[in-house]
């Protein structure tokens, strides 16, 4: 397993957030954590990122995670597209694909990459020389993908792509992931509310309920869950 | 799942709650046996020391005048040596050119400087931050310019300023000049830290905090944030302008150059070692700034100021919340301690 | 009206001096979203090794260069070791850091130089700059270095990678993490920078007002006038501003006769005041827009 996490706490201050969390993500395979508000799944992200104080095991490729600062795990290939995508808004569309590459030294690999980004995000190419902040919601999403994407990252962490975005440019961006999972071989987990649209992409899925794994099963099991289906897919 | 410290203190978070009722009375019991401590002083010490703590007793008013505005309300100043000096040359303007009594100086300045904070506090409205610091920071520069200035040299005595008489004890009491000071200064200090105790913990003081802590949604609750920041600007020069008052008497002395930019400064330091927001740090902060440079002085002459920094630097370094907070966070581990 | 150009004009000159100043400031105010309040101190010390290393018969080009290159590992080691360590603290627990750094460098310099006044040489000579008496070739080679400076941190800052890299961990700390930028790295080189720049602006001014431990006083209030008044999230911005409370000053001190010299700073500070009154964010600076 290239990720695996074991016994995972996490906590905000005094308060714990994540009880015992244990997962695990294949090369190039796509997991999806889903959940209602507040379940934590943001949370786990931000743990495996070193974004939050925690405690437990955590493995990418064999090497012990936990504890490490984010800038190392990033160097690792983990590449984490956060919950508000966090742009920099005032840097242009190209410097912010240029930041995405920061620990990389190839430079025409970098350029190479940058070209690919676009041809996979059109709208981007456009506006390349734009102030980031100047984009509307889904573009800067493309961004912030495109962004994870300059890493050659081995493992994606995407914290709710869907967010406040229009459907059909949802589905145009999930298609993306998609290609990009089957091309790439980048390994993807997704935390997301839309459970239909993250369990057609993902094989294998976790639900989280106030910190901790309820339910943890193949996509269409999970699925098919009558309580799930009620709670989460809304029939 | 693993039983880890943290998890327990998570608990323990919501039990310490219920404890609070009962830390409510034992304040009371450290605030009464403070001031009884305090009411003894003066009788055993030397008047020096009697001289020097009161001293301490008006700094200490004076920081919690800065404090109002910047500990609770979030406004940051740097001008606060223009509010004591103007409550110092209030009194001694109405002591010396018109025989007014000691007693009655204080309220009268606290008006005058009341007014004056809730004047600046107006166009102080528009700026944030480090802007709010330079306008502070240009009233600091421009008191003791303002003091200098020739015209008005028939009030404020110019350069050289003005000196006071020293008040007697009233009704014939038998302690001398200086014990009466301390306790005069004790008496309204007491009555002015109440006064702040209980603004912060009332409506008003919430929303002053909430102005601090969220403004946005501050303003979105309904609360009036101009005027709230505009009062606070006023109480809070009351108090420092209070304090300046009691200063004068106590130094029997003001001259322009006593209110200078570095007075602000001092005010500040003393602020955050005391701890920003909290009220009982006022008195440590006062002990800071009146004791910490003489004795960086003493330890070297040709190196105070480099000494001075030392202290500093160490003592933020060890408590970064200031004395209050660490205190907190002392009796915090403390109570956890004691829980297993 | 002649009397106007040419105190505007004498303003610009002296204006350099703050606009240098002003250019430090906002330097380390990007990398660490605080004021410097011990950038002139800095500066000053600064000086005196470059003076100490004139008074050991060494070159000026060489004590200039040394002063410089120590005064860019003093910035990075003072972010390392004072100020890293209370990062996570209330703004106001670095504000009482940096007073201390205030008075250890004030108190450190007149110890180790006492405090009597010395002369610092100039490279630019001091005859009247183009045969006008009112600015004289150092002012004009102190205007120069100035936007030299200023020009080069431009091109810096916009074309290479690590100036990219500064520029995304200072305005964005997280997301900079969140792509492998050492962002403690980043604050420390900032600092480094601006000690580095201080050091530049303090040989270029001790000339002018002589070399004494409190020189830097004076300059670096109008300095932060400057930076301020010119808008703290521009390094353009800073420098115009510094240019104008040169001017500033000047026309007060000239029109204002009544107030004299004495009042010449307070003047400055209120009409400066006055400004933010209509432009709080500074003349050029950015208004920032937060999103509810």
């Amino acid at each position: 397993m290239m990720l695996e996490v074991e016994q995972l706490d996490a906590f905000y201050g005094e308060q714990q957030a994540l009880f015992g969390v244990g997962f695990g993500l294949d090369e190039g395979r796509v997991r999806t954590l889903l959940g209602a508000n507040g379940a934590g799944k943001t949370t786990v992200l931000r743990a495996l990122s070193g974004m939050v104080r925690h405690a437990g095991e955590i493995r990418f490729s064999g090497e012990r995670i936990a504890g490490w600062a984010t800038e190392d795990i990033v160097r690792l290939g983990i590449a984490h597209v956060p919950e508000g995508r966090g742009t920099f808004l005032r840097v242009t569309v190209e410097e912010n694909l240029q930041l995405g590459a920061m620990s990389r030294r190839d430079r025409a690999g970098i350029a190479a990459d940058i070209e690919q980004v676009y041809e996979h995000f059109p709208r981007l190419k456009e506006r390349r020389q734009q102030q980031a902040g100047t984009l509307s919601g889904g573009e800067q999403q493309m961004l912030a993908v495109g962004r994870a994407l300059m890493l050659r990252p081995r493992l994606m962490l995407l914290d709710e792509p869907s967010f406040g975005l229009a459907p059909l440019v949802v589905a145009e961006l999930f298609a993306i992931l998609h290609r990009v999972n089957r091309e790439m071989g980048v390994a993807m987990l997704i935390v997301e509310q839309n459970a239909t649209l993250a369990l057609d992409l993902a094989e294998h899925a976790y639900v989280l309920e106030t910190g901790r794994i309820v339910m943890d099963g193949p996509s269409d099991v999970i699925g098919a869950d009558e309580s799930i289906r009620r709670a989460y897919l809304g029939y | 799942m693993s039983a880890s410290s943290e998890e327990l203190a998570a608990k323990e978070a919501v039990a310490i709650a219920p404890a609070a009722a009962g830390a409510g009375q034992r304040r009371g019991m450290w605030i009464a046996a403070a001031v009884i401590v305090a009411f003894l002083i003066p009788l055993f010490a030397r008047d020096f020391l009697t001289f020097q703590l009161t001293q301490v007793m008006v700094y200490a008013l004076a920081i919690l005048g800065l404090n109002l505005l910047t500990g609770f309300n979030g406004q940051f100043s740097l001008g606060h040596s223009a509010f004591y000096g103007i409550g110092a040359y209030t009194t001694a303007i109405l002591m010396s050119r018109w025989g007014v009594p000691y007693f009655w100086t204080l309220p009268a300045a606290g008006a005058v400087c009341f007014a004056v904070g809730f004047l600046f506090g107006l166009p102080a409205l528009r700026l944030q931050g480090l802007y709010l610091a330079l306008a502070t920071f240009a009233l600091a520069i421009a008191m003791p310019q303002i003091l200098k200035f020739q015209p008005l040299e028939a009030f404020t005595g110019g350069v050289q300023g003005l000196v006071i008489d020293k008040p007697d004890p009233p009704f014939g009491l038998p302690i001398d000049a200086d014990q009466w000071l301390y306790y005069f200064t004790l008496a309204v200090l007491l009555v002015m830290f109440a006064g702040a105790a209980n603004l912060v913990k009332s409506r008003t003081g919430r929303a002053i905090m909430a102005i601090r802590d969220n403004p946005i949604a501050a303003a979105a609750m309904g609360i009036n944030s101009a005027l709230y920041k505009t009062l606070t600007f006023g109480v809070s020069a009351l108090y420092t302008g209070v304090a300046g008052a009691l200063g004068a008497i106590v130094v029997q002395f003001v001259a322009p150059d006593s209110f200078s930019f570095l007075l602000s400064v001092s005010f500040l330091v003393g602020l955050v070692i005391g701890g920003i927001g909290s009220i009982p740090g006022c008195l440590i902060a006062g002990l800071f700034v009146l004791f910490v440079p003489n004795i960086a002085e003493s330890i070297s002459t040709g190196l105070a100021g480099a000494v001075y920094g030392v202290i500093l630097l160490l003592v933020i370094f060890v408590m970064p919340s200031g004395t209050a907070g660490f205190i907190r966070l002392v009796v915090a581990r403390l109570s956890r301690l004691r829980q297993f | 009206m002649e009397l106007l150009l040419q105190q505007v004009l004498a303003g610009l000159a002296t204006g350099g001096i703050y606009a240098c100043m002003a250019l430090a400031v906002v330097m380390i105010y990007q990398a660490i979203d605080h004021l410097n309040f011990a950038q002139g101190e800095m500066a000053m010390f600064s000086t005196f090794i470059a003076w100490q290393l004139i008074q050991w018969d060494q070159p000026y080009w060489v004590a200039f260069i040394a002063a410089v290159v120590l005064s860019f590992i003093g910035g990075v080691a003072i972010e390392r070791v004072l100020f890293r360590p209370i990062h996570n603290a209330p703004i106001l627990s670095s504000l009482v850091a940096f007073i201390a750094l205030f008075s250890i460098l004030n108190s450190g310099a007149g110890y180790l130089w006492d405090y009597t006044i010395k002369t610092f040489p100039t490279p630019f000579g001091n005859k009247p700059f183009l045969g006008l008496t009112l600015i004289s070739t150092h002012q004009a080679g102190m205007i120069g270095v100035t936007l030299g400076m200023l020009g080069l941190l431009y091109l810096f800052f916009r074309g290479t990678r690590l100036g990219l890299a500064m520029r995304a961990a200072a305005a964005n700390p997280e997301s900079a993490r969140l792509v492998g930028i050492r962002v403690g790295w980043m604050t420390a080189l900032g600092w480094g920078m601006a000690a580095a720049i201080g050091a530049v602006a303090g040989m270029l001014i001790a000339p002018v007002v002589f070399l004494e431990p409190n020189m830097m006083l004076g300059v670096l209030l109008y300095g932060f006038a400057g930076a301020v008044l010119g808008g703290l999230t521009s390094p353009g911005g800073a420098v115009a501003g510094g240019f104008l409370v040169g001017i500033i000053e000047n026309l007060a001190g000239t029109f204002i006769p009544y107030f004299g010299r004495e009042l010449k700073l307070t003047i400055a500070l209120i009409l400066i005041v006055a400004v933010l009154m209509v432009r709080p964010s500074g003349i050029f600076g950015r208004q920032v827009v937060t999103r509810v």
